[in-house]
């Protein structure tokens, strides 16, 4: 019996010896490719990288480093804007033309030169197949049957945009620096085209490579994308007809690391150049690391809580402000939201036109119980919040409950995923949401349009804003609104921001907490590396090693 | 004589060959049955759960037009009864509808993701039915010895520490400080520009071509994660080995066996064992169909494009299509796995091939 098992022990202890041996096996330190910048990213919200179809972060961060565009954000001070492929600009008189004059001999990285041409059907095919963020370019009156005629080439270095109103000419520009107005290859695109058959709902008889552009690529940016593989990587090589700065590295990767410690570990051995979802925890352990830097930039996305008015108790305007007296900001911003957000109460995000960054509330439970006795409110009352079960919001909601029961008010928190908070969100059946709301393009009027524009509060209102969903009835701001839409002169248009602003801290049922901080652990090997004001200007054309 | 002899023999053939039809029938209606459910039960939840899937494939800032038309496209306003009619009529021409998520059909992406699972499950199994056969019989052999006892432990930390756990301590370990292993993912980002693999299964597909370099990496890249279910399936196999040799070791014939003077390993390994390996069969193919629904936590520390990844980002994001696929995938390797392992039965018990 011992011999028996004596022998097979023995095979066993030689088995896992010989594994040990061969997984030691010598091999050099390991190393990201000197040429190579590899960054650990959660890819995993990319659908398509169709710049006509793509509305998601890192397609946003994708497409900014492959495609071109007509103007695009100064990054030194994005309040401004500079042309990209557009050597200049004009608007007429009228306010509603735009003609852009392209600079001469610009290439895709197919060879084709850019012209005019490419820019309009760029605009048309967006336009046409009318995906998730069609509705920046339609919001200018541009429509399927009229985008030939609004969009189009005066001559091969010309273009032209002809919008509706005479909006001001700062919002225009904004809006076209996002990722839907990218420059396709014409040529390459309808190559690929597949025929369609037109029905009700899409008229035209081509995808305009919708396919194609899926996973395929036909720009001109600093570098080409030769791959997309969902939730695996993207990868990225140097586009040799690149016409501005050349960039330094021949290839980039974003590999799919979700996990924040597997990031860091793959960061601190050297398998990844950038880490870039680390959690505050993971943060500290590398702050301070040698060979390794941590970076930072605000991004434009705003975490808030929001009271529906439909709630008899919340639509008093006195609790709406009492519940602004009940938070503990700087209890949020030292502990829960630590290298990933600052407190931010107004809802234009720092780097924005006319955004103000005062933060007047501080917790001042006295002064909350003073006004909810005010509501009639004295013992206070029970209330639910919907949660969608993730960090940071789990652990704020938890501190707002604190905070509010300190004033007699009972929260219930209502766990959900987030879909599922959603649906009954733009449904307006909660009591209070929290939530986040990133703008769609660098413009005060894409959080000024959801915060303070409600044209129909009915429950059939066709404008799902967030102030809608809330129904929160204001006329005279919806008009405002507007008129900062059409208000040519800068500095005006920001004053009428501004004074939005204060309104929605003062009065509006938004409890505003944070602004998001992008935080990147990376190696001291890169030179240059850093991150943009938005997703689409996370540029990593200029990082070298 | 002769006669009825053949008539007899002639009936006998005709029975068994009825006999054999009604089984495959049988086992044709469990089939059937077996994913008529699965669908029913997953697209009815998939369907009642208070999400809606149009936002999932718009986003949360479409304008309510856009949401409308893509509620239209997929069919979300008919009644549901008639929904889940369409979607058994496409079923069965093979259309499982394309994913929201990746805007793929469902069948291309899993094409694409299970066989990374595949690879990971079946080294996995090797792993675990390698090591804990031996363990099993090792602790039913010396019960209650020393070497029985850390079996148990060995088994017991299998069963109870969490996999996420152990896993990012096992990357800890093995890759940030000893670097023997490789970082998480499938393959080395300097391969991505050399190695284009025409199926989902990568090592295969390296050693066919002789690329030793690719293989190399990419097995350092799968040993770390499959080692790890390899230890959890390694728990459950060695504690139910142990109890099935406990079983076989007090029978009769064991004991016959030593009086006939038998060297004890021959007992073990030849008689025991042998007897042992019917049920344990079963043991070990559940345990390969666990894993083959991909490990959603290994999956997720190890960054592993699989099965179980896949369903799980599918199911948060609402996007049914590919939650269904995926249902219908792990339920055909279930059916299968049961299937192989009753082939497996019939050829080691030769008791259960006449009846």
């Amino acid at each position: 019996m011992m011999n028996a098992f004596n022998r097979s022990l023995r095979i066993l202890s030689t088995g896992a010896a010989l594994s040990l041996v061969m997984i030691s096996a010598p091999q050099a330190f390991a190393a990201t490719p000197a040429d190579t910048l590899v960054e650990a990213l959660a890819i995993d919200d990319i659908i398509s990288l169709d710049p006509a179809e793509a509305f998601e972060l890192s397609t946003a961060e994708v497409t900014a480093n492959s495609y071109s565009l007509l103007v695009m954000l100064d990054p030194a001070d994005t309040s401004k804007v500079v042309g990209d492929i557009a050597q200049s600009w004009t608007v007429s008189d009228d306010g509603m033309t735009y003609t852009f004059k392209l600079k001469p001999g610009l290439k895709f990285a197919s060879g084709n030169p850019i012209t005019a041409d490419d820019v309009a059907f760029s605009f048309e095919r967006a336009v046409k197949l009318d995906k998730s963020p069609a509705f920046l370019l339609t919001q200018f009156g541009l429509t399927g049957d009229n985008i030939t005629d609004k969009a189009k080439a005066a001559d091969p270095q010309t273009f032209t945009l002809t919008v509706d109103k005479p909006y001001a000419p700062s919002f225009v520009l904004n809006v076209l620096t996002a990722s839907v107005a990218s420059i396709v290859d014409k040529k390459v695109v309808m190559e690929k085209a597949k025929a369609v058959t037109p029905s009700a709902d899409y008229k035209w008889n081509t995808d305009f490579g919708n396919e194609f552009l899926k996973t395929g690529y036909a720009g001109s940016g600093p570098y080409k994308v030769l791959a997309w593989r969902a939730n695996e990587a993207v990868i990225m090589e140097a586009n040799p007809n690149y016409y501005g700065e050349k960039p330094k590295l021949k290839r980039v990767v974003y590999r799919h690391i979700k996990e924040s410690s597997s990031q860091r570990l793959a960061l601190e051995n050297g398998d990844i150049d950038v880490a870039r979802n680390l959690q505050p925890g993971d943060l500290a352990a590398i702050e301070g690391k040698s060979g390794l830097q941590v970076t930072s930039a605000p991004k434009s996305t705003l975490y808030y809580f929001s009271l529906n008015q439909k709630n008899p108790n919340l639509a008093k305007p006195e609790v709406a402000e009492a519940f602004k007296y009940l938070v503990d900001y700087s209890a949020i911003g030292d502990k829960l939201i630590k290298g990933i957000g600052k407190i931010h109460q107004s809802f234009l995000p720092e780097g924005q036109l006319g955004a103000i960054s005062d933060n007047p509330y501080t917790l001042d439970v006295a002064k909350a119980k003073e006004l909810l006795a005010k509501a009639g409110l004295k013992d206070g009352f029970t209330v639910t919040m919907d949660v969608r079960n993730t960090q940071p919001v789990t652990g704020i909601a938890e501190s707002v409950q604190q905070t509010l029961a300190q004033a007699g008010i009972k929260l219930e928190i209502i766990p959900g995923d987030g879909k599922q908070t959603l649906t009954k969100y733009r449904a307006r059946q909660h009591d209070i949401y929290i939530g986040q709301w990133g703008s769609d393009y660098f413009d005060p009027n894409s959080n000024a349009e959801t915060f303070t524009y409600n044209p129909d509060n009915s429950d059939e209102g066709k404008n799902k804003t967030l102030a809608w969903r809330n129904a929160w009835d204001v006329p005279e701001l919806t008009k405002q609104t507007q008129a900062a839409l059409l208000e040519k002169d800068s500095e005006k248009r920001a004053a009428i921001y501004q004074n939005l602003q204060k309104e929605v801290l003062e009065n509006s049922p938004f409890v505003m907490l944070f602004q998001q901080i992008e935080t990147a652990g990376y190696s001291s090997k890169l030179k240059d590396f850093k991150l943009g004001p938005s997703f689409s200007t996370n540029f990593v054309y200029t990082v070298s090693k | 004589m002769s006669l009825t002899q053949t008539n007899a023999s002639r009936r006998r053939g005709r029975s068994r060959a009825s006999k054999r039809t009604l089984a495959v029938l049988r086992f044709l209606v469990t089939v059937v049955t077996t994913f008529l459910g699965l669908l029913a039960v997953t697209f009815f939840i998939g369907r009642v759960v208070p999400i809606d899937p149009a936002l999932a494939i718009v986003g949360d800032r479409a304008p309510a037009h856009v949401v409308e038309r893509v509620r239209e496209e997929l069919g979300l306003n008919l009644p549901l009864w008639q929904q889940f009619f369409y979607y058994i009529r496409d079923a069965l021409t093979g259309n499982f509808g394309t994913s929201v998520l990746t805007t793929n059909p469902v069948m291309t992406d899993i094409a694409r993701v299970f066989p990374a699972t595949i690879e990971l499950a079946t080294l996995g199994t090797v792993i675990g039915a390698l090591f804990g056969v031996p363990l099993g019989v090792l602790a039913a052999v010396k019960r209650n010895s020393i070497a029985d006892q850390i079996v148990r432990v060995i088994g017991l930390i299998g069963y109870s520490v969490p996999i996420f756990w152990l896993g990012l301590l096992a990357l800890v370990v093995f890759y940030a400080k000893l670097n023997w292993v490789a970082y998480p993912g499938r393959m080395d980002i300097v391969y991505e520009f050399t190695f284009t693999p025409q199926t989902g299964f990568f090592l295969v597909e390296a050693l066919i071509l002789g690329q030793w370099d690719v293989f190399w990496d990419l097995f350092r890249h799968i040993v770390l994660p499959a080692c790890l279910l390899g230890y959890f399936s390694l728990a459950y196999i060695s504690r139910m080995t142990r109890s099935f040799m406990l079983n076989e070791l007090s029978q009769e014939y064991i004991v016959a066996a030593r009086a006939k003077g038998l060297s004890e390993s021959r007992i073990i390994w030849f008689h025991a064992l042998r007897n042992a390996a019917v049920p344990l069969v079963t043991v070990i193919a559940l345990s390969y169909a666990g894993l083959l629904e991909g490990s959603v936590l290994t999956e997720t520390i190890f960054s592993w494009p699989g099965l179980g990844l896949y369903i799980t980002n599918s199911l948060q994001n609402a996007d049914m299509n590919a939650v269904l696929g995926g249902t219908i995938v792990i339920g055909a390797v279930f059916v299968g796995i049961n299937l192989l392992s009753d082939v497996l039965y019939r050829t080691l018990d030769p008791r259960t091939r006449s009846r």
